[in-house]
């Protein structure tokens, strides 16, 4: 197999508060390949974005990047002066974020905002660097796009805009892309046309992905390979196939089951008990214990290490066997 | 945007109509000019020659409609006062004025924009208190004892800059720092709470994911939104501006517009006074309609409305 473009290892990114730490990132770990996807589920406030950021050492003033190395090719993002990550921001790594409605600057054109990134990353100027901004809004489907140049973000819809951020991210183009939770906000027939283009652009530049989400249907499309996320921590990964029919994580296994037209047809949907934990009071141990219909005392006490449960899949849960 | 920025020139005259109306009659509701132009021995037939030859016997619909057809043709009437036309005053005094409130403008932008936009940047740092302090300052200090107090000190101690009326660059510095100071503070604390919005927002997180670099960012993406809110009360700030004028020429002994208007109210010479805060409202009017097409500029939002 082929090394991974980006290894993450042992990842933490904490953020301080007035009423404590709260361990947004808890140790994260994960490979992307070039051409691969890779899954990074969980609900809400567990972690996803928050990890995605630190990579790009773009995360909140409040927070914190404590441990842990990105490695891409071998060189550690989270050890490079500051000056030095201007190159690997939008070059090396991209990002697509959630809301195209907020992320294009409503006062200056498309134009402009297509162009920032290739003149940068590229050195192209005049007449070379318009071509190319054509050629990009053009690669994402972008109808009339040298018309589209004058254009301001309020004067297109959502998915063209979310279009627009997609040219901005292959500008470069990088090696690896974000994507983090580029379709929640788009209607659901534009979201499947995203969703192709991504793939497309992914094959086009031979990019490695990371695709943030919370939605399985996607990940199950999208994804080779799933990292499942709760409260900081990567409580399981593995292929996605692999997961899907046979989930180890007590969470995984009921994160599928919540949702209809995963894994065994025509069973009934379960929710999952309990809230998400709040991020100032993780529940200590494996945090996932209070909500776990087979927590054991010891859940409570200690949290379990990563063990492999397959050749390729891992857990962190101390009912789950070893292989092997 | 064209009907935009008709609504806005409509609203414009109707203002400066209304104007005219409320300075015509509180000019007369100060006290009867007799008093002051007549000795106080004159007689009642002095009295009455005199009321009849400057109109104020007339009625005073008559007499504002006498004034506002003089004033559409340009014609303000003699001073009562210089017994001078009150269109050669102003021809005097007002290229000072404008050059006055210029430079106190451009002093006010020159300090208020990096010193607001850094505040922001470097939110909770000293820097930012320091800037704090100063913006409570400016907005708490009263010009006309900020204008003493830089006589006093600066003029008159330290000897550095003349202690007034006009003159060389050297002259202007005093007056038009007291002049821009008060505007200095506002538009600094309009910016710092504007980047720090913008700064937060999703579209300045994607330009830095982009790779723009953090200068750019600020100084470009940032400010350009944050600018909105500014130039909103630019045109406030303006009128503050010249209505500080009033002060700020006397303290300096500065032959203004400013020190017109005060001397005018003080002789109660109401053709100068209506002329003088007729100008002013002309000028306050003008600079916020070319705020309104600055706006069109700056967010094509509203370019592209109606």
């Amino acid at each position: 197999m082929a090394p991974p473009l980006l290894a993450v290892r042992d990842l933490s990114t904490h953020i301080v508060t007035k009423w404590g730490t709260v361990r947004a990132v808890d140790g994260v770990s994960f490979t992307v390949a070039a051409g691969e996807t890779l899954g990074l589920v969980g609900e809400s406030g567990s972690g996803k974005s928050m990890t995605c950021l630190s990579l790009l050492r773009l995360v909140p003033k409040a927070a914190r990047i404590v441990a842990g190395e990105a490695l891409l090719e071998g060189e550690d993002l989270l050890q490079l002066p500051e000056a030095d990550m201007t190159r690997v921001r939008g070059k090396q790594i991209a990002m697509i974020l959630q809301d195209p409605m907020s992320s294009l600057n409503p006062v200056f054109t498309i134009g402009m905002q297509v162009r920032e990134p290739v003149a940068q990353h590229q050195g192209l100027r005049g007449a070379a660097l318009t071509r190319r901004a054509v050629e990009l809004l053009a690669a994402v489907g972008i109808p009339s796009p040298e018309a589209r140049l004058q254009a301001f973000p309020h004067q297109m819809s959502g998915g063209m805009r979310q279009r627009a951020v997609g040219a901005m991210a292959i500008a470069a183009p990088p090696r690896v892309l974000i994507a983090d939770e580029p379709t929640t906000s788009l209607d659901v027939t534009i979201q499947a046309q995203y969703l192709r283009l991504l793939r497309e652009l992914q094959a086009r530049h031979n990019l490695a992905m990371i695709f943030v989400t919370h939605d399985l249907g996607i990940v199950a499309r999208m994804c080779e390979r799933v990292a499942i996320m709760y409260a900081g921590r990567i409580v399981e990964t593995g292929p996605t196939r692999r997961i899907w029919s046979a989930p180890a994580h007590p969470y995984t296994q009921a994160l599928l089951g919540s949702v209809p037209g995963i894994g065994v047809a025509r069973r009934k949907l379960t929710a999952i008990d309990g809230q998400p934990p709040d991020a100032a009071a993780v529940p200590s141990g494996c945090a996932f214990h209070p909500r776990c219909p087979h927590a054991l005392p010891r859940c409570a006490v200690e949290a379990p290490p990563e063990v492999a449960v397959a050749p390729d899949q891992k857990a962190r849960c101390w009912l789950v066997t070893p292989h092997g | 945007m064209r009907r935009f920025l008709l609504q806005r020139a409509i609203r414009a005259v109707l203002t400066l109509a209304i104007l005219s109306v409320v300075i015509f009659a509180l000019a007369r509701a100060t006290g009867d000019p007799l008093t002051l132009i007549l000795p106080p021995e004159a007689s009642a037939e002095d009295r009455a020659n005199v009321s009849q030859e400057l109109g104020l016997d007339r009625p005073w619909v008559v007499q504002y409609g006498r004034f506002i057809g003089h004033v559409l043709v340009g014609d303000f009437g003699i001073s009562l006062y210089h017994r001078q036309p009150v269109n050669e005053l102003i021809r005097d005094r007002l290229p000072n004025s404008m050059r006055l409130a210029g430079f106190a403008m451009a002093v006010a932008i020159l300090l208020a924009f990096p010193l607001g936009v850094l505040a922001a940047a470097r939110k909770d740092t000293l820097f930012d208190r320091g800037d704090q302090v100063i913006a409570i300052l400016g907005q708490s200090v009263p010009t006309f004892w900020l204008g003493v107090v830089l006589i006093e000190t600066v003029a008159s101690r330290l000897q550095w800059f003349p202690p007034g009326d006009i003159g060389g660059l050297d002259h202007y510095i005093l007056p038009g720092f007291t002049l821009g100071w008060f505007v200095v503070a506002g538009m600094m604390r309009l910016l710092r709470s504007g980047m720090i919005e913008v700064l937060d927002a999703e579209y300045v997180k994607l330009a830095r994911i982009k790779g723009v670099i953090e200068r750019r960012v600020i100084w470009q993406h940032a400010l350009k939104n944050a600018l909105i809110p500014v130039v909103t009360f630019m045109g406030m700030y303006f009128a503050i501006l010249v209505a500080n004028a009033i002060v700020v020429e006397t303290v300096f002994a500065w032959p203004g517009m400013g020190r017109l208007a005060y001397e005018a109210i003080t002789t109660r010479d109401f053709p100068v006074i209506q002329a003088v805060v007729l100008v002013a409202a002309l000028i306050v009017t003008v600079a916020n309609l070319a705020i309104d097409a600055l706006y069109v500029v700056i967010d094509p939002r509203i370019r592209h409305a109606g």
